[in-house]
């Protein structure tokens, strides 16, 4: 009798549980791809509130906008829409939870880092940075 | 009576029989003056998705024909600072982009458009603004600074979009032109 309770509850919560588990696949799969790389450079782990830290830090450069941060564009909070500082083009908000595509592609993640670590610091970001980043903007601290 | 009959007769048996070469005839196509209306009037739209999608994410995806391949090609190559941002891309994109705007650009187009962007430009310049361009100049020079630079809702003249309704098809027809907070331009 025990049993039948036990297996009509499985069969109810390992497909919910397993469906869950599959929507956020996703950004998992291409975040934790990022992470074993950052790993393999000698990242031991990655940081959430580093990582915000280093978003919301100001920089100084000698070009157009003295000042510069991520949330220039991406203003300061991962939920909001954000603006091209120029162009004033939209910007979908950063955070996953808001944006699904956000996290799901290894080139996209790449090309982006490249370029706007090097017009907003100056240089492309270290490993370490970015692992930081990511959990930031994936709201958790992964490893 | 019979006599008119007979001449009428004959003349539409001729007109009849030489309809089918008239109407077989290959070189004529609705399409073709359809194709030939839109070349005559404007520019091609952008077509390929790599360009679109790249050149795209931060203001609106120029189409090639406004600029001549020597222009295109400077901008290509210096992605790193590209008007104060850094667009910079991977070597296959590169190419790939490439490949479409120098065949597609204003000296190679036989778009109405596009030839006047390109026969302004001297021969000896590669301006890689188009706004910079003379023919553009001229077909702005009556718009105040308030509606462009002056409108928050615009900033520049290179949002081409923010005023160009159709922009994106490629028609940058006056009579679809409307500037956000000021309405329909009229010339």
């Amino acid at each position: 009798m025990k049993y039948k309770i036990i297996i009509s509850n499985l069969l109810i919560s390992l497909p919910l549980s397993l469906s869950i588990m599959n929507i956020s696949q996703a950004e998992t799969t291409t975040v934790n791809k990022l992470l074993d790389s950052y790993k393999s450079q000698g990242v031991i782990s990655a940081n959430a509130k580093q990582g915000e830290i280093l978003w919301k830090k100001k920089f100084k450069n000698t070009g157009e906008f003295s000042s510069r941060s991520c949330t220039t564009c991406h203003t300061n909070n991962l939920t909001q829409t954000g603006k091209h500082i120029k162009t004033n083009k939209t910007i979908k908000p950063m955070s996953p939870a808001v944006t699904p595509e956000r996290l799901t592609k290894v080139k996209k993640i790449n090309k982006w880092f490249k370029r706007n670590c090097k017009w907003t610091i100056g240089r492309e970001c270290t490993a370490q940075e970015k692992a930081n980043i990511l959990s930031y903007i994936e709201n958790k601290s992964t490893f | 009576m019979k006599g008119t009959l007979a001449i009428s007769s004959i003349v539409f048996t001729i007109g009849i029989l030489t309809l089918p070469t008239v109407w077989g005839d290959n070189d004529f196509k609705w399409s073709e003056i359809e194709n030939y209306r839109i070349k005559s009037s404007d520019v091609a739209a952008v077509t390929d998705p790599v360009y679109k999608e790249e050149c795209g994410s931060c203001h609106m995806a120029y189409p090639p024909g406004f600029l001549p391949a020597r222009s295109w090609s400077l901008v290509m190559s210096g992605l790193e600072d590209h008007f104060g941002d850094n667009a910079e891309l991977d070597t296959e994109t590169v190419q790939v982009i490439n490949q479409y705007l120098l065949s597609n650009s204003a000296d190679k187009s036989d778009y109405r458009r596009s030839k006047k962007f390109n026969r302004s430009i001297k021969s000896g310049n590669t301006p890689i603004r188009i706004s910079e361009v003379h023919y553009f100049k001229h077909k702005h020079d009556e718009i105040p600074q308030r509606m462009v630079s002056g409108n928050p809702q615009v900033k520049s003249f290179s949002q081409c979009n923010a005023c160009h309704k159709k922009a994106e098809q490629g028609d940058f027809n006056e009579h679809n032109v409307n500037i956000p907070g000021f309405g329909q331009w009229d010339d």
